[in-house]
Parts: structure tokens; C-alpha cells; sequence
């Protein structure tokens, strides 16, 4: 495990290294606020909850995530440092591990630092904080499923525009299962139990849920078994693609 | 012991290594040497880990690099080709990353980092972050990672590429300090750098062993082998002098170079033509303005073998 614990607090502290970290967390705190007090009709709802705030968190990470993820393999394939990474004496998948919980963390602390919405909220009402502590928990466990996704695809180009784009569009197509249009489309042309189906394969859905307060051993299973897969795919595109 | 059998590395239908078999024992200086695209770098990155052969196999002291790959790794000092490293980091912090990695025991690491500093000569630069470094500078860096865990196995790609004489110079006195009791591999396209620090050189070309002997094993193989030189004062002289040399035993062929007036004598297959045509020239009362003899041209061997060779 010190594999895993030496390539984590490397990566942890690159990020604070650069100004990567510092426009990352403004940029996502300010679109936090911009999405739930522009769009999300914070105050015009008069309740004492954060639902307008993470109501849009899937949409923020779509963007944010694919731009924090697309570095992490295409960078080192860039500079050529991943030749570096892999003569160290820890396996593949250590390496896998150790980068993606870092940027996980980091994603956790961006999260975290919104933390004044959640003051606010208590100083004007009473709210319940349960739901919002399972409602963190679940918006943490959704960017890392966007994560793992844009690490196994950043994994596999040295191009980290082409990083950026691809995740992107393969964390739309986890979203888009569970937007109103999609299930309406759908609706029309397949029986419910198809509908429920996909829509259960999609990230909205099981965040609701959790975002709700109710974390069921379902949702978990489906964020870890993403994740897993995610990164089990990094770990084998590495493997098999690590000069070219 | 680096055993080394039968490695062959296809990219698609490209063979860029041939075959490769050879031995490195404790103690020897390999040096690498062939053309631009001749294999080096994809063979030094199969030996390290790297890369996947296509087949073959590599054993590092005894593990297998493959199915045995960690510790195979905990036993080599790699540098890959340009020392690449995290520029946003800063040596000490690369460096603690890189002990950290290779499981140095936090007790122990403090000691042996502060020796490794001292042996690259990095104490100015270390909290300075690694991209507003000198190239020498990095290239250093590199080193000082390649030897943090005191490897067995050193394998280093073009170890002093980008360096000024000075740092060459300190570099090779560095792998020179190691080698008694180390396995290194290095691989180089400077020649005098093999002359310089190597006890083994291998050249490759298009994926093949083409000589493995020692240095002077292959300074030997050239015709300047032995070969003597000589000017004179008086250019009319000259070509009844080379005349005159031509009929020694000794002499294989003599070449005139008329620009600078210096005629060049081959010696016949294990002959000594420097005595006789020393002799010669004192029957003869040349003026000599220049007389000695010739030590083999790695260069010219190089050239040689491998034929011009490019991939």
C-alpha cells in the first residue's frame, strides 16, 4: 500500500503545486453559487434546504471533472514521466489507485469548501441536516464516478484536449438517461420496465436518491462497481499502451 | 547478473529488437552504442520494465521483469532517455517522492537523500521547482533518482546528454565510483564516453548485436590499429618517402593525405611498422617534421560495423 500512499500525496500536492488547484476550486465554487442562486431559485423557493444547490451538481461536474481528469495519465504520457512512474517498483494498478484517489480528494475538498451555503441555510432556517450531509456524501460519490470515467479515457491519449472532449461525452452519456426528455422520448417507444431500466444505469437517478437522504445499498453498488470497472479499464489501457 | 535471451520487441510489423542476447555481470560497464532508431532505448526499456518484449525474456538478478516485476524493479536504477521528471516539483520533493516510492524506510531516508544531494551536487537547487532548472541541472536530478534506493542494476539512457565537458566529466567519475560493485548499462552515442567510462561495449544495429567486446577490442579492429603517421618538412620528399614505406614488410598500404602533407602507413596484419619506419627515416635523414603512432578509431570501427546503418 505505500505504493499507493506515496504516487496519493504526490499527486495531492501537484495540484496545490500549480495554480491548477486555486482556479479549479474558484471556478467550481463560483458556478456552485451562480447555478443555485441565478438558476436554481434559492431564496424564491423559501425552503430551508439545499436542494437547488445540488440539484445542479451532476450538470457542474460534467464540465469541471473531464478538465481535472483529463491530466491525470495524458500528462504523464506528455512528458514522458510515466516511463518514470512505471520502473518504479509498485504495480499498475497502485499507481491507478494512488493518482485517482487524489484527484478524488481534491474534488472532496473543492466540494467541502461550499461549505458557507450549508451555514447559510442553518442561519436561515431548519433545515435537515441528515439530508444534507447524504446529499455531500452522494454529490462527492457522483464526481467520483465522473472521475474514474475521465481517468480510464485519459489514460488511453497523451492529448489532454482530446481527454477533456471524450470525457465529457461519456459522462453525458451516463447523465443522459436520466433527463426528463430522454425518459419521455423513450417513454413513447418503449414498455416502462426498458425506461426504468436505463434510467437506473444512469448517475441521475441513483444521486437523487441519495441527495434525498436515502442511501440505499443499491446506489452504492452501482457508484463503486463504476468506479471499479473505470478503473480496472485504466489500469488494462495502460498495460497494454504505455509508450505510444 | 542482467540475463538478457532471445528479446525481440515488434511494433506492428516494425521489428526494432532483434533477438538480443547477452549477459552483464557485477562489476561491468556495458556501453550501448548503435545509430539513431538502432533499438537502444526500446532494448534499455524492456531491461527496465517498461515496455512488454514481444518475446524473450529478461532476468534482473534472478527475477524475471514480467511475472516477477516489482522485484526485478526494487533491484534497478533507471534513467529513462531525457531524464524526464514532474516539472511543478521540486528536486528534494521528487526526490522524497521517489524514496517514498521505492520503499526507503522513513528513518533511513533523511540520511541517504542528504548523501545523494551531495553526490549530484543539488543542495542550490533543491527547493527551486524542477521546470526553471538548467538541463544539466535536471539531467542530474534524473541521476539522483536513478541511484536513491543504491541500486544493484543501473540502467542509464544517454546519462550525460545535454551536459557541458565539466558535468560530463563529473557524471562519468560518478558511474566510474559505482561501477566496481554495480551492474551498468548505459547507452551513448558518444563514443569517447565509452572510451571513458565503459568496460563492455555493444553495438547494435536495426535490432542486432553487431560486435560486443571491450573498448580496446574494438579500438583494435580498426586499420589506424597501429597505424603510424608521419610529416615532413620537405613536401618534395614525400613521395619517394611513401614509395620507400610501401616496400616495408610491415606496411599493409600507405595513404597520402595532400592537403596537410601527412602520409598515413597501415600496418600488415599483426606487424608493428613504427621501429622500421622510424629506422627508415633515420637511414634516409628526412626531415620528419611529425612522427607517431595511431591508436584505434572507435568512430571508424563504429562506422564501419554498422555500415552507415540508419532505421
Amino acid at each position: 500500500m505505500s505504493g499507493v500512499a506515496a504516487v496519493f500525496k504526490r499527486e495531492l500536492a501537484s495540484y496545490f503545486a500549480t495554480p491548477i488547484a486555486y482556479v479549479f476550486i474558484v471556478i467550481f465554487l463560483v458556478l456552485a453559487g451562480v447555478f443555485t442562486f441565478f438558476y436554481g431559485g434559492f431564496y424564491e423557493t423559501g425552503q430551508a434546504d439545499l436542494s437547488a444547490f445540488f440539484y445542479w451538481h451532476p450538470w457542474l461536474y460534467l464540465f469541471l471533472v473531464p478538465a481535472l481528469s483529463m491530466r491525470l495519465w495524458a500528462e504523464e504520457r506528455k512528458s514522458g514521466s510515466i516511463e518514470l512512474l512505471m520502473t518504479l517498483p509498485i504495480e499498475t494498478w497502485q499507481a491507478v489507485a494512488g493518482k485517482y484517489l487524489a484527484a478524488w480528494a481534491f474534488t472532496a475538498i473543492s466540494v467541502a469548501l461550499t461549505f458557507p451555503i450549508w451555514i447559510t441555510v442553518n442561519y436561515l432556517g431548519d433545515p435537515d441536516n441528515g439530508v444534507i450531509v447524504a446529499a455531500y456524501f452522494g454529490s462527492i460519490l457522483m464526481a467520483g464516478g465522473f472521475l474514474a470515467v475521465g481517468a480510464c479515457i485519459s489514460a488511453a491519449t497523451k492529448n489532454q484536449v482530446i481527454a477533456f472532449i471524450l470525457s465529457v461525452v461519456a459522462c453525458f452519456i451516463l447523465l443522459a438517461p436520466g433527463l426528463g426528455v430522454v425518459q419521455q422520448v423513450l417513454g413513447g417507444i418503449a414498455p416502462q420496465w426498458l425506461v426504468d431500466g436505463i434510467a437506473s444505469l444512469g448517475f441521475q437517478e441513483h444521486f437523487d436518491y441519495i441527495s434525498k437522504g436515502v442511501i440505499d445499498l443499491r446506489d452504492l453498488v452501482y457508484f463503486a462497481l463504476l468506479i471499479g470497472a473505470a478503473l480496472y479499464s485504466n489500469t488494462i489501457v495502460l498495460e497494454m499502451k504505455k509508450a505510444d | 547478473m542482467i540475463e538478457v535471451e532471445g528479446l525481440t520487441k515488434e511494433y506492428g510489423r516494425f521489428r526494432a529488437v532483434d533477438g538480443l542476447s547477452f549477459r552483464v555481470s557485477p562489476g561491468e560497464v556495458l556501453g550501448f552504442l548503435g545509430p539513431n532508431g538502432a533499438g537502444k532505448t526500446t532494448t534499455m526499456r524492456i531491461v527496465a520494465g517498461f515496455l512488454p518484449a514481444t518475446s524473450g525474456r529478461v532476468l534482473v538478478c534472478g527475477s524475471d521483469i514480467e511475472t516477477q516485476a516489482v522485484e526485478a524493479k526494487r533491484r534497478i536504477g533507471y534513467l529513462p532517455e531525457g531524464a524526464p521528471s514532474y516539472p511543478e516539483m521540486t528536486p528534494r520533493s521528487f526526490l522524497e517522492f521517489i524514496a517514498e516510492a521505492r520503499g526507503i524506510a522513513p528513518s533511513a531516508r533523511k540520511q541517504r537523500l542528504d548523501e545523494v544531494y551531495q553526490l549530484l551536487h543539488l543542495d542550490r537547487v533543491l527547493d527551486q521547482s524542477i521546470d526553471t532548472l538548467s538541463k544539466g541541472y535536471r539531467r542530474r536530478v534524473g541521476l539522483a533518482q536513478a541511484i536513491v534506493h543504491d541500486p544493484e542494476v543501473l540502467i542509464l539512457d544517454e546519462p550525460t546528454d545535454g551536459l557541458d565537458p565539466n558535468q560530463k566529466h563529473e557524471v562519468r567519475e560518478l558511474i566510474g565510483r559505482m561501477a566496481k560493485s554495480k551492474i551498468i548499462v548505459i547507452s551513448t552515442h558518444l563514443l569517447e564516453e565509452v572510451e571513458a567510462v565503459c568496460n563492455r561495449a555493444i553495438i547494435i544495429a536495426r535490432g542486432k548485436i553487431l560486435a560486443d567486446d571491450t573498448p580496446r577490442g574494438l579500438e583494435a579492429r580498426s586499420r589506424f590499429y597501429n597505424a603510424v603517421s608521419l610529416k615532413l618538412a620537405d613536401t618534395a620528399l614525400l613521395a619517394p618517402a611513401r614509395n620507400a614505406i610501401d616496400l616495408l614488410p610491415e606496411v599493409a598500404a600507405t595513404e597520402l593525405d595532400e592537403k596537410s602533407g601527412r602520409i598515413t602507413a597501415f600496418p600488415a596484419p599483426g606487424k608493428l611498422p613504427l621501429a622500421p619506419i622510424n629506422a627508415l627515416a633515420e637511414r634516409q635523414r628526412w626531415p620528419l617534421a611529425e612522427l607517431h603512432l595511431e591508436s584505434g578509431r572507435l568512430d571508424e570501427v563504429f562506422r564501419s560495423i554498422t555500415g552507415g546503418a540508419t532505421a
